[in-house]
Formats: structure tokens, sequence, C-alpha cells
């Protein structure tokens, strides 16, 4: 034999295990391969060769490793068993760009599916090596990088506290300023997996001085990358005023409102959590939402989206208005009411619903005025029909039970009440006749209309123990009136009437 | 001395009319005593009792003086204490009615200024229209450069269409397609393709190597970045010529999957394969049953358990294998270990290296 035919052996050996490792790299993007590979025991044939001693081979190797385990737990799992990450590990520090991506693809993928597995790859050392990898020169191997952070810290706060420690957040705040859409769009997606667990987490997002850069990306035309940083800053905002007000320094009001205008409906929705976030705060900054038209934008925002992605502008509408009267005054004149009831009686899903139900229970509950505002827009009844509707979820019951009665017992707009007489339950009922007290001892025209409607008719039939507080609203609505005015309208008075034609004498002469 | 016997004459007499006239008032000096002790008693009475009316006189006055002096000198505190009160009362009124009247001032100056929550809310509004108005403004402006980035894409795809048909454009004598001679006018895409260049024939580019150039590092952004060999063969393979079959079917003749019978679709042996599989299946998903834990920590739970040969306390006897000594240390002549005295044997500790060729590697 000789040299050359023994050099043909290895040739074939080293472009058999190449076109192996290659053909099951692309058999694994397909899940309906994944049973069969793994049944064939594909992950043991490819463990050894994670340390073959071509390149290529180590590469395409820990690639089908990573789509493998991104594919479900049980194979993530098998991946941390089968002993593969401390090597992954080891050789991420020294291998070349293409084995560095490949390596973070699987520390990714096996992180992405529980906190047992990235708490897995935090306990063999990869954070380390994962932040050395951040300081690369190549774009594609930083990204690779800060996606795997981004999963890892994602699940919980002891492991976000984990890649905080391992001094990530200082090297992803640069990534953002990196001039690739795609690492910008990982990096804030990573910082805001980073900031959304505890304010310290998103104290050091903000002490690394990341809300600057941030903010300035807001315009960016990529809708994807917007997403991302509208989310980041939500995330910070979220914990504290002193962060919110952080956010707000850097300038985004009259910005991320444009945001709302976006085609991309993530962004929209993005954006509405963000404005949600900085107003549910303090009034100091609702306020600052008001002045600068928010919430005409939110509100604008909201008729122009349908499901999930109203939620947020419809929390954040609530949440203004309830700060305080001015403030909710300020929604109800940016046409906010007309567009919570639209959403009320449009939407399908019970818990947009409930949201929009606490909204206007928010807007209704601080004077007659504003209650008035709410009731012209005919809402209670709908509110009611859904609180008495059997398909609604506990929680919209309970919220639209709870609008209902802060708005009722603020309204004095009796047009509005007069239905409640009619058709609502007990509970409800209490406070509509309240009102009635309240406001017809005052006002002589309303209590002539309340005869002429039959108000009065449908509160002497109604059933009250006495001694309770229902009995007494309707004594005093009683005693507004002369008592034939009352006894006329009392049930079973023509039969009273009828027994005295009965048992009267004729006086004959 | 006749006095004296006239008298001592006398003195009997005397005696009798002294003892007469004695018994006689004897039967008045009882009653007489007792109507004298009588008007005393009555004329003391008088005089003490008057005396008494008297001083009770006295008392009056001066308790009289003394309880109205009290009595004035305590009206006069209560008087006092009533002025003070209602002065008191008044001030406190007026100072409400100020307070009332300030603090009311203040509120709606400063606070619940009605004319100011109406500018505010008009101002409000306002901000909301132009807000409303800039952001529809903003959306118009978003969907004008969209729409003028569409129709740029869409010239541009024409352009290059009618560059790659250019060979459609009429001629002198013969009429394009888009040139019918029964209608007036000619199409649109006649003018276009007479405006248009003709694609050149494409040469075949020598594709540079595989080596990396700067600037696909730099764009590496996906799995596709990855490097991989070409092995797939060059599709446009020539026809062969000769009456030969399309090699398309020939190819699928060839590859036609098999088509068993019925009778041996089924393997005789289904039943072992089947638990061979199942034996294959639990083999490749159940790796063990214990449930997955942190692997930082698990280990740490465990107790070592020794085997039963190392946790004897006698120990393994060494003697024979490691050194040729006995085992008690008191027979021992020197401490120390014994030295090694022959040299290591040159030849073997060379095995492998010189004689022999197998270990070369290539």
């Amino acid at each position: 034999m000789s040299q050359r035919q023994v050099v043909q052996v290895f040739e074939q050996y080293q472009k058999a295990r190449t076109q192996f490792v290659q053909m099951v790299a692309e058999l694994v993007t397909r899940p309906q391969n994944i049973e069969t590979l793994q049944n064939a025991g594909v992950m043991s044939l490819l463990r050894p060769l994670l340390l073959d001693v071509v390149p290529t081979i180590q590469q395409t190797a820990a690639l089908a490793l990573g789509r493998l385990a991104n594919y479900n737990d049980d194979l993530a799992e098998a991946v941390v068993k089968g002993d593969i990450l401390p090597q992954l590990v080891y050789s991420l520090a020294e291998q070349n760009r293409f084995y560095k991506k490949a390596a973070a693809f699987v520390l990714r993928a096996v992180a992405k599916h529980s906190p047992q597995l990235a708490q897995a790859i935090v306990d063999c050392g990869a954070l380390d090596t994962l932040v050395i990898c951040l300081e690369d020169f190549d774009p594609g191997v930083k990204e690779a990088v800060a996606w795997a952070l981004g999963y890892i810290a994602r699940h919980n706060a002891e492991l976000s506290q984990a890649v905080v420690d391992a001094g990530a957040v200082p090297l992803l705040v640069l990534c953002i300023q990196e001039p690739e859409i795609a690492l910008k769009r990982i990096a804030a997606s990573a910082l805001s997996d980073i900031s959304k667990h505890s304010p310290e987490l998103a104290q050091t997002v903000v002490d690394a001085g990341a809300i600057a850069h941030l903010a300035q990306m807001i315009l960016n035309p990529d809708a994807k990358l917007k997403r991302q940083v509208l989310s980041a800053l939500s995330q910070v905002a979220k914990h504290s005023v002193d962060l919110a007000e952080m956010v707000v320094e850097a300038e985004i009001f009259p910005v991320v409102l444009t945001c709302l205008k976006d085609k991309d409906e993530y962004v929209k929705k993005n954006a509405c959590t963000l404005i949600r976030e900085i107003a549910k705060h303090t009034p100091e900054l609702s306020q600052l939402i008001v002045n600068t038209g928010g919430v005409a934008a939110v509100i604008d925002c909201i008729g122009s989206c349908k499901g999930n992605i109203r939620l947020p502008g419809i929390m954040m509408l609530g949440y203004v208005a309830a700060h305080s009267e001015n403030l909710a005054m300020a929604v109800i004149i940016s046409k906010g009411v007309a567009q919570l009831s639209i959403c009320l009686s449009e939407e399908t899903e019970d818990h947009i619903k409930a949201a929009a139900a606490w909204a206007l229970g928010q807007i209704g509950r601080h004077t007659p005025e504003h209650a008035r505002a709410v009731a012209v827009t005919n809402t209670l009844p709908v509110l009611l029909s859904l609180y008495m509707s059997t398909e609604s979820s506990e929680d919209l019951q309970e919220k639209s039970k709870k609008a209902i009665k802060t708005i009722l017992q603020k309204c004095t707009y009796l047009p509005a009440l007069e239905p409640f007489l009619y058709d609502a339950p007990p509970n409800i009922l209490k406070h509509v006749v309240g009102q009635f007290s309240k406001v017809l001892p005052h006002d002589s025209k309303a209590r002539r209309l309340f005869v002429t409607s039959g108000g009065l008719k449908k509160v002497q039939e109604i059933k009250a123990e006495p001694g309770s507080l229902l009995q007494e609203y309707i004594n005093s609505i009683n005693n507004c009136y002369p008592e034939e005015i009352v006894r006329y309208y009392s049930p079973g008075y023509s039969d009273t009437l009828l027994q005295r034609v009965d048992s009267y004498q004729p006086i004959i002469n | 001395m006749a006095t004296l016997a006239r008298l001592q004459a006398r003195s009997t007499f005397i005696g009798h009319q002294y003892y007469f006239r004695n018994s006689v008032v004897d039967v008045f000096r009882k009653k007489e005593h007792d109507a004298a002790v009588k008007i005393q008693s009555w004329f003391r009475g008088c005089q003490i009792r008057s005396y008494i009316r008297y001083l009770q006189r006295i008392v009056v006055v001066i308790q009289k003086w003394w309880r109205g002096y009290l009595a004035r000198k305590h009206y006069q505190l209560i008087v006092k204490l009533a002025y003070y009160t209602m002065k008191m009362n008044i001030y406190n009124a007026m100072a409400v009615r100020i307070q009332r009247r300030w603090r009311g001032y203040r509120i709606r100056k400063y606070c619940f200024n009605y004319f100011y929550l109406k500018e505010y809310l008009r101002a409000v509004s306002e901000t909301n229209d132009t807000i409303r108005e800039a952001l529809e403004e903003f959306a118009d402006m978003k969907e004008r450069e969209e729409k003028k980035a569409e129709l740029e894409r869409e010239e541009k795809k024409r352009d290059y269409q009618a560059r790659k048909m250019h060979y459609l454009l009429s001629t002198k004598q013969i009429p394009g397609i888009y040139n019918s001679p029964f209608r007036k006018e000619p199409d649109p895409w006649e003018l276009r393709l007479q405006k248009a260049k003709p694609l050149t024939h494409r040469r075949y580019q020598v594709k540079p190597t595989r080596s990396v150039q700067l600037s696909s590092w730099l764009a590496c952004t996906s799995a596709r970045s990855f490097p991989r060999s070409e092995f797939l063969p060059p599709i446009d393979r020539k026809p062969c010529q000769g009456p030969f079959r399309d090699i398309a079917e020939v190819l699928k003749q060839r590859y036609k999957p098999l088509e068993p019978t019925l009778r041996s679709e089924e393997p005789i042996n289904e039943l072992k394969a089947a638990r061979e599989d199942l034996r294959r299946q639990e083999w490749t998903k159940n790796i063990h049953d214990n449930m997955f834990l942190p692997f930082s920590s698990y280990h740490k739970n465990k107790t070592y358990i020794p085997s039963m040969h190392s946790s004897s306390k006698y120990g393994p006897n060494s003697l024979g294998r490691q050194c040729f000594r006995d085992e008690n240390p008191k027979k021992w002549i020197c401490d120390k270990d014994f030295q090694t005295v022959l040299p290591a044997f040159d030849l073997f500790s060379k095995y492998g290296k010189l004689y022999s060729k197998a270990g070369q590697i290539l």
C-alpha cells in the first residue's frame, strides 16, 4: 500500500463525517424528522463529533445539537445530561467565531426551555465565557451571545442577577450602539429580559446608561427593533417612580406617540405598554402624558386595532383616570369614554372587557359630572348585562359590578338610572334607589318626571325588608310626594278601592 | 328703863304677835314665792329672748352683707367669664368667616379654579387635536413613503422585465406582439421595450473560493453563514444525444419504491421488531428515571458510601506489592526506602520507537 492509499482512507473518513454531520443538521430542521433521528441515537453520535479535529465538523455538529435542543425540552435536557455543556463552554473561549456562534446557539436553545435548564448552563460556568465573547469583534457572535444571555435572564430574578453579576449589562449597552440592526434588536431584548424582574436589576440597566441609547432608537424605521426598544423601556419604567421618571427624562414623550401610529401591531402594543407603565406611578407623570396629548393618541390607537393589542391602552386610560378628577376629566374630553364603551361592546375576550369595565369605573367614580359623562354613552346597561350574564368570567363580573356601583354612587343623571329600576338585581337596585332618594327632594321637575315615567310605581313594587337601607331610601322617596299619589301607585290599591265600592252603602233619599 | 320695862312687858306680846303674824304670812309665803319665781322667770325669759332676738337680727345682717358680698364677687366672675366666652365665640365666628372667604378664594384661585380648569381642559383638547393631526400627518407621510418605495420597486421590476423581453420588440418588417396592426395604438409595453436596453448574455461567473472575505465576514448574521462544502452536482447537465428516454423518466423508474404484496408487507417478525423498537425508544428517551435536578447542588446531597473492602480498618496488605520489606517497622535497620540499584533498561524504553514503523504518524 502506498502512502497515497493510506491518506485516501482518512480522506474518505473525513468526508463521510462531514457529510453525516451536514445531513443531520439539515434533517433536524424539519420537525417530522426529529423522532426518527432521536430513535437513531443521534445525540450520542453527535457528541464525539463536537471534539472532532476538523473545525467545520465541530461547528456543524454544534449547530445540529442546537437545533435538536431547540426542538423541545426533553432533547434540551438530554443535551444537558449528556455532559455536552462543559465541552461547549470550554471551546467557546478557544475556537473561531463560527464555532462560537454555534455554541452560543446551543446554549440559547437549551436555556430557553425552563429555569432549571438555564440554571444548568449557569452552573457549568457558561456566563463568564459568554460575557467574554460579548466583547468579540464579530457582530454575529455578539448577537448569538446576547441572545443566549437574554434567554438565560428571561426566566427568573436569580438567573437574571447571575447574568448581571457576570458583567453583561455594560457590554449589552455597547451592543445597542453597534450599527447592525439585528444585534441592536437582540441586545435590547436581552436588556428587557434582564430588567423585567426587579427594581434593582432595572436600576443596574439604568446605571449602565441604557436609557439614553434606547430612547434614541424609538424613531428607527425597523419595526422589530422598535418593538424590543419599547419593551425594554417599559420593563425599566414599570418598577418604581424614580425609574419611570428616568425614562421620561430621556425625552421620549412626543416621539413615542408616533409609534402608536405604526403599521406593526406589536409596536403599537409595546408603545401603549410603555405609556401605561409610566402613567401608573403618579398623578404628575399622568399629567405629563395628558399634557403632551398622549391620551388622545392612545385613544386613537385603541380605535385602530383589535384584540389584545388594545389591552395596555385600555389599562392606561384607567390608570390615568384613577389618579384625580381632573385627569379623569381630561380622559373624558379626549373622547375616551366613547372609545372604551366601543371596546366593551365589540371585544369578545373577557379579560379585555374586564379591563374596559374597570377603566370606565375609574373614570366615572369621581364626581356626578364624570358619572354623567359615562352614563350618557349608554354604557351602564352594557355593564349590567355583562354582570348578569352567566357566560362572563368571574373577574369580569366582579369588575363590572364594581364599576356599576362606583358610577351609580355618583350618578345624578336620572334618565340613565331609570332603566335600572326595572332590570337590576337587588344589590344594585339599592344604589339606584339611593340616588333617586338623594336627587328627588331637591328637584321638582325630576319629581314630576319620575311619576309620569312610572318610576314611582316601580318603586312601590319593590319588596324591601323593613328597617333595611333600601326601605329607608324608598321611604325618603315617598316623602317627596303627597300621600294620595303614593297610595295610588301602590300595588293593590285598585282592589282596595273596589272593596270600598262593594262595602259602600248607597245613600238613598 | 321704863321703856325697857315696857318693852319687856310687850315682848311676850310681840312674841305672840310675831308668831301669829308669821303663821299668817306662812300661809301665803309659798304662793307668793312661786308667783315671784314665775314673774322673774317670765321676765328673765323675755329679757333673754329679746337679747337672742337682737343677736339674731345682728347675725342676719352680718350674714346678709357677707353673703351678698360673696355672691356679688362670684357673679362678677361669672359675668366676666360669660362675657369672655361670648367675645371669643364672636371672634371665632368672625375668624371662621374670614377664613372661609379666604380659603374659598385661595382654593378657587389656585387649586380648583373653574376658569382655569376650563382653560386647562380646553388646552388639553387642543393639544389632543394637534397631536392627532400631527400623528395623522406622520402616518400619511409614512404611507406615502411606503407607496413611493413600492412604486419604485414595481417600476424597477417592470424595467427588468422589459429588458428581458426585449426580443419582443417589433421590427420594421414584423410587428411585435405588443404592436398589433389591428389596433390603433401600440401597447404601452411596446414603448417600454423601445426604451429598454436588452440584457446582455449572462457570462458564467467564476465563483470565488470559499475563503472568508471581509464582507461576508461582517454579514454573517444567521445560520446560513456557516461554512459548508458543496456536495450537490451541477444541475444543468446536457441531455445525452440519441434515441434515449427522458432522463427523469428513467430515474423515476429506477428509484420507484417497492410495492410489496399485502402478505409480504407485514414482516414475519413484526412482534419482535416492535419490541425491539420499544426498547430502543425507551433507551433513547428515558435517560434515567430520576427527576431532572440542577446539577450543581445535586451531588452535594448524596452521602458517600464507602465500599466494604476499603472501609475495613485492617487495610490491604501492601507486602510484596510496594516493597519487599518486613511488616514490622521495629525490625527495620534504617528508615529510608530501598533504592533502585539497577538502571532502567534502555532498549525496552525505546521499544516501538526505534525498530518498528507501526506507530509512525503519516
